[in-house]
């Protein structure tokens, strides 16, 4: 799966994307953050507030809730401020 | 094909975001289709054009552009500017997700093509640095009279402002690159009033 990370996310963990192999368990959004928080101190310094963050699968703005299952491209980014 | 989709591939940059319009452009008919006629003129569908680009955006054309048929008889335009904050900004520089910011706001023009009766919807977005008294996001709409194309065009910029993906950051005044615009939470209330998209 390739994750995608944009604006504070992105220079926090110091990459613009990468592909990633999925453990077991990790079935939702929510489940992936908390995941990608433990992989090191760039990660949990780019989720430490987890709530903040919003995500798309596949360029469509998702919940936390929202299963993992058939998602070929996950971002990661803060709230926009565009406009 | 339509004279509107014979149009439509001019105001984009690639074939492949051509092909995501076009499915755009045929959901918001099938949508206005299934629903009761607005008013008597129902073959009119809003005809549609999206850009995001780094260029300043041409301003005097966009409104020209949206005068689309000879049934307009309003049309409301807004532009949002780089402030320079007091002399503290030099540029705003605009980060976005490509695809899906045209798809983000496509899906925005999609839902006011639906809620109000338009004649035409138009939205460029700029991305990459913005200097002060340069333009940042144009939004426009058509419709034979003006109620509809005020509430439009409103309702698109509220959502454009917490649901399209781009990002600001400022660039100061000294050369050095300052922190990233937090978000508002009256931006990102602002969509409430219209209900969830």
């Amino acid at each position: 799966m390739k994750l995608a990370y944009f604006a504070w996310v992105r220079e926090r963990i110091g990459l613009a994307e990468e592909e990633v192999v999925l453990p077991a368990g990790v079935g939702t959004v929510g489940d992936l953050i908390a995941w990608l928080k433990g992989r090191g101190e760039n990660y949990a310094h780019a989720f430490e507030s987890p709530e903040t963050i919003r995500v798309a699968i596949d360029q469509e703005h998702v919940d936390h809730s929202e299963p993992l299952a058939g998602a070929k491209e996950v971002a990661l980014f803060p709230p926009m401020t565009g406009g | 094909m339509s004279d509107r989709e014979k149009r439509q591939p001019e105001t984009l940059d690639t074939a492949r975001m051509a092909s995501t319009m076009y499915d755009a452009a045929s959901r918001v008919t099938a949508k206005q289709d299934e629903k009761a006629p607005r008013s008597s003129s129902k073959a009119e569908i809003a005809e549609r054009s999206i850009r995001v680009q780094a260029e300043r955006i041409d301003l005097a054309q966009e409104s020209a552009a949206l005068v689309s048929a000879g049934s307009v008889g309003a049309t409301v335009s807004f532009t949002g500017y780089c402030r320079d904050e007091d002399g503290r900004l030099s540029a705003l520089e605009l980060e976005h997700y490509p695809g899906m910011a045209e798809r983000a706001i496509g899906a925005i023009l999609d839902e006011a093509a639906e809620r109000w009766p338009l004649l035409s919807i138009r939205a460029v977005h700029r991305y990459g640095l913005v200097k002060p008294g340069e333009e940042i996001v144009f939004v426009g709409c058509a419709s034979a009279h003006r109620q509809a194309a005020f509430e439009a065009a409103e309702f698109v910029m509220d959502f454009m402002k917490s649901k399209a993906p781009f990002w600001k950051r400022e660039h100061l005044a000294d050369g050095s690159v300052g922190g990233w615009v937090e978000s508002k939470a009256t931006d990102e209330a602002a969509g409430d009033r219209w209900h969830r998209l």
